[in-house]
């Protein structure tokens, strides 16, 4: 059990350190990830790790947590020098960490996921009811309302993040580090996880958060450490600074929060219109999310905002009108002629492109270079003789979307799998972009993204609506949908709920339309 | 690099030595294991020994070249043995002028001619790979199954076409494809290294290519990229039925012979190839070269075993356990590489 701390409030860290980490290095082949790095954590601290994408976070972390091993450099616990060699041998030490991408087994229950590896009962045999109920203990402290024997597969992402907590505090943990826990999750869902937190605090456990939400460090963290290309950039209380402070540290000039829509879109040819889009949920499927009567208007040059909670449908239109999920009865019209899609395929030959909304299960090849997984969708672009792919062309194309997407790489033959969560983003959002699509859906396109990164990704939507792309939005962040959108379509439970201008709506205003009931269609 | 920004800082100074090493060790490993031959056994380096392992590796290989398409898509092949032994019998047959001729003998045969032998072998070969390529894709039977299945089908099928002997004793045209040479070279190996660059070029060069990786890596992400996944996954398995089929037509002109039984226990050699070679079994990783590596070493390792008076059951043995030892050390190379 860590020990009791009843002085935090007032100074956590500057006198004893939890953790302190001096000197780390890390070099990858071609990449100097972490040069000289310090970085220190106090007891019962929530603190914010911050940096631009690529700066090197999540590689400091997985140094922490054992599971890379630094050049040089050396970390110390209750001052008392160690050496993680493995992540067992920091788990012992009560560091647990949640990765960016999870690591639970979707196929095993709540129970056997806490406590995989470590498995309770006798030295043959499995206790599924110790398991089970020691899990129902540390759930109810996190407010996790599952059944322990249900698989993970059924669960929600948040509810998933909720096991690994569960697992991590079934470790005796004293410090829980969190690789952007907040990506994948609904503002009421960060709420949760917020009060989790604070409630792990109490308890005196140090939380190391890392996030590209800066609002969430004011909201939440004590302490801060801010990393550039791979050096210490800043440190310090929260308190003591501001969004604007933090940015500068992050990207070392100023940049703006959010880009903004000047209205510049008139009314002008329908580009995509649905229809009365239904889909039952099918026996064998039960989780999947049914869509009702789901019908709008995208018009060529106008972004076109989906709102919605987690939930809501959205994704699920989009991957209907995508062709990647059948569809019981709808319409999809594009350009005036109705179409006939029912495969992704069909969709891209009639000019539809969609960035999925998880990009290591649905749009990534890992061990594929960068070159090759930005290309894929646009072969029909770099094609040079016969069936032959023009190396020119294709090198050409990578080099104009790093540079427009500010694309942290060695080069276009690294492997896609060794960029950074946000680098990879961008290379998926590029692969899109290269297809030169007429009607684009982006599904959390900013996820994971840094702000410097987010602006830039929010100005190439824009500048592709003012060439006269269909845009369409799919985001849980609602300033960013009020901020790009023209227009705002909000959905709840497969739902259509609301039809709003863009221009003049309000984070309020949009809430009720997402959770008011939807108007039954007759 | 880039003008605006920061980019990741390039660094010279960090030579990834184990990298390199990983990703040459079959070569490394081929060398190491012609230079211990070549001490032990002075006989194995004259370059009529070399011809002719490279001459016994070429019909495994044209195989094994087949079957790094299949396995780049995760899948597996295990009929190759027994199609060819089908395709190679039809071939056979044709040469001969029907099963009615087919005991005439070399030059006063009746037949077709080697064009249309090596043609009907082709054929055999592709419609064996598509039928056991639209079961897997259309029917949504894993490859191990369906495969399995086709290793049976096909070897009841030659023995029935067989029916009880041997199909031997062709023209000269046609044995020229397995016995000839041009200059000192045999004419299969310029067969096997000819079917390599092209596809070589293919995997590395085309639009096809890269696709064959794509839905080895995440059959999903090719799907919402447009891709063809159903296609991409049957087309490999035509690829390797037409290798199994210009196989079994190269080793008909070889032995001067087809027989039912040819090609028994080929799935071995050919996936062992493959795999050696670094193909990941997983798919999405892996190239030509290995598989050429891969089978070179294992005719190497073979030729050297018999000059060395091995017991043909101690070979199998050790190629057994020289699989294992490939795949565990792939896995551990890439544990590695992610733990950096
Ligand atoms: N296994 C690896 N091989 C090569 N380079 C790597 C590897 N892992 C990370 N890198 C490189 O190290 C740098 C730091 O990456 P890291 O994942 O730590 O960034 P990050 O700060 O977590 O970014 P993000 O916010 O996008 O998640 C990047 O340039 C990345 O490409
Ligand atoms: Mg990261």
């Amino acid at each position: 059990m860590p020990p009791a701390v009843t002085l935090m409030q007032t100074e956590p860290a500057e006198f004893a350190p939890l953790l302190r980490m001096s000197g780390i290095s890390k070099s990858f082949p071609g990449v100097k990830a972490l040069e000289s790095v310090d970085f220190a954590v106090g007891a019962g601290e929530i603190h914010a790790f911050l940096g631009e994408n690529g700066a090197g976070k999540s590689t400091l972390l997985k140094i922490l947590s054992g599971a890379q091993a630094p050049d040089t450099g050396t970390i110390s616990l209750d001052g008392k020098a160690t050496v993680f060699a493995t992540p067992q041998d920091a788990q012992r030490a009560g560091i647990v960490t949640i990765y960016q991408e999870f690591t639970l087994a979707p196929d095993m229950s709540i129970a056997e996921n806490v406590f995989v590896g470590r498995e309770l009962g006798s030295r043959f045999f499995v206790n599924h009811g110790l398991m089970e109920e020691e899990t129902r203990k540390i759930s109810r402290r996190i407010g996790l309302d599952r059944e322990p024997s249900t698989r993970v597969r059924d669960l929600a992402v948040a509810e998933q993040q909720m096991v690994e907590i569960a697992r991590a505090l079934s470790m005796k943990s004293r410090i829980i580090v969190m690789d952007e826990p907040t990506s994948a999750l609904s503002r009421s869902e960060v709420e949760k996880l917020f009060t989790i937190v604070r409630g792990l605090k109490a308890e005196g456990i140090s939380t190391i958060f890392v996030t590209h939400r800066l609002e969430e460090v004011f909201e939440i963290c004590d302490r801060y450490t801010v990393l550039r290309d791979g050096r210490n950039a800043g440190a310090g209380r929260v308190p003591e600074t501001s969004i604007e402070g933090i940015i500068r540290m992050m990207v070392g000039r100023d940049v703006g929060l959010l880009a903004h829509r000047q209205g510049s879109f008139t009314q002008s040819e329908v580009a995509l219109e649905v229809k009365g889009l239904n889909r039952k949920r099918k026996a064998t499927d039960a989780s999947a999310i049914e869509l009702h009567d789901v019908s709008f208007k995208v018009h060529k040059g106008e972004i076109l905002g989906l709102a919605g909670l987690v939930g809501a449908g959205r994704t699920e239109s989009a991957r209907a009108i995508f062709g990647a999920d059948p569809l019981d009865s709808g319409e999809v019209i594009v350009g005036g002629t109705p179409a006939r899609i029912a495969s992704p395929s069909d969709a891209i030959a009639q000019g539809i492109g969609l960035v999925p909304e998880d990009r290591k299960q649905q749009a990534l090849f890992l061990g594929l270079a960068i070159r090759t997984n930005l290309s894929m969708a646009a072969h029909d672009h770099i094609s040079g003789w016969g069936p032959f792919i023009s190396a020119a062309r294709e090198t050409a194309l990578v080099e104009d979307y790093r540079r427009k997407l500010n694309i942290r790489m060695t080069s276009g033959e690294q492997l896609v799998g060794n960029l950074s969560g946000g680098n990879q983003q961008k290379v998926v959002l590029a692969r899109w972009l290269a297809l030169r699509p007429n009607v684009l859906i982006v599904d959390e396109p900013t996820r994971g993204i840094d702000v410097g990164a987010k602006v830039e990704v929010h100005n190439l939507l824009i500048e592709m609506a003012r060439e006269g792309i269909a845009v369409i939005v799919i985001s849980s962040e609602l300033p960013e949908v009020l901020s790009l959108a023209d227009r705002i379509v909000t959905m709840r439970e497969g739902r259509v709920t609301g039809n709003v201008p863009g221009p003049g709506a309000t984070q309020e205003q949009l809430m009720t339309l997402m959770t008011m009931s939807a108007p039954k269609a007759a | 690099m880039s003008t605006t920004g920061s980019p990741a800082k390039a660094t010279d100074t960090s030579f990834d030595a184990f990298g390199f090493i990983a990703r040459f060790a079959p070569l490394i490993f081929l060398l190491v294991l012609m230079a211990v031959f070549a001490i032990v056994e002075p006989r194995f380096l004259s370059s009529i020994n070399l011809f002719n392992v490279m001459r016994q590796v070429s019909i495994t290989g044209l195989l094994a070249i087949g079957m790094t398409f299949v396995i780049l898509t995760a899948g597996i092949d295990l009929s190759v043995g027994s199609l060819l032994a089908f395709a190679g019998l039809v071939a056979a047959a044709v040469a001969k002028g029907g099963m009615q001729d087919r005991f005439t003998v070399g030059d006063d045969a009746v037949g077709y001619g080697w064009q249309l032998a090596a043609l009907a072998a082709i054929a055999v070969g592709l419609a064996g790979g598509y039928i056991q390529g639209f079961a897997i894709t259309r029917f949504k039977v894993p490859p191990f199954v369906v495969t399995l299945g086709g290793m049976s089908v096909f070897r009841g099928a030659a023995l029935l076409f067989a029916a009880g002997g041997p199909i031997s004793g062709f023209d000269k045209a046609f044995t020229w494809w397995g016995q000839g040479k041009i200059g000192p070279v045999p004419v299969p190996v310029i067969i096997f290294l000819v079917a390599a660059i092209v596809a070589h070029i293919v995997l590395r060069y085309t639009r096809f290519g890269r696709r064959v990786y794509a839905v080895g890596g995440n059959p999903e992400a090719a799907r919402l990229s447009g891709l063809n996944v159903t296609g991409i996954i049957c087309s490999v398995y035509v690829i390797m039925g037409f290798f199994a089929g210009l196989g079994a037509f190269v080793l008909a002109a070889r032995l001067n012979s087809a027989e039912a039984v040819a090609g028994t226990g080929y799935e071995l050699t050919v996936i062992a190839s493959v795999v050696i070679g670094g193909t990941s079994l997983f798919g999405g990783a892996g190239t030509i070269f290995g598989t050429v590596v891969g089978s070179l070493l294992i005719g190497v390792l073979l030729n050297g075993l018999v000059l060395m008076n091995v017991s043909s059951y101690i070979q199998q043995i050790i190629i057994g356990v020289i699989i294992v030892l490939a795949v565990a050390f792939d896995t551990f190379a890439k544990s590695r590489r992610k733990r950096g």
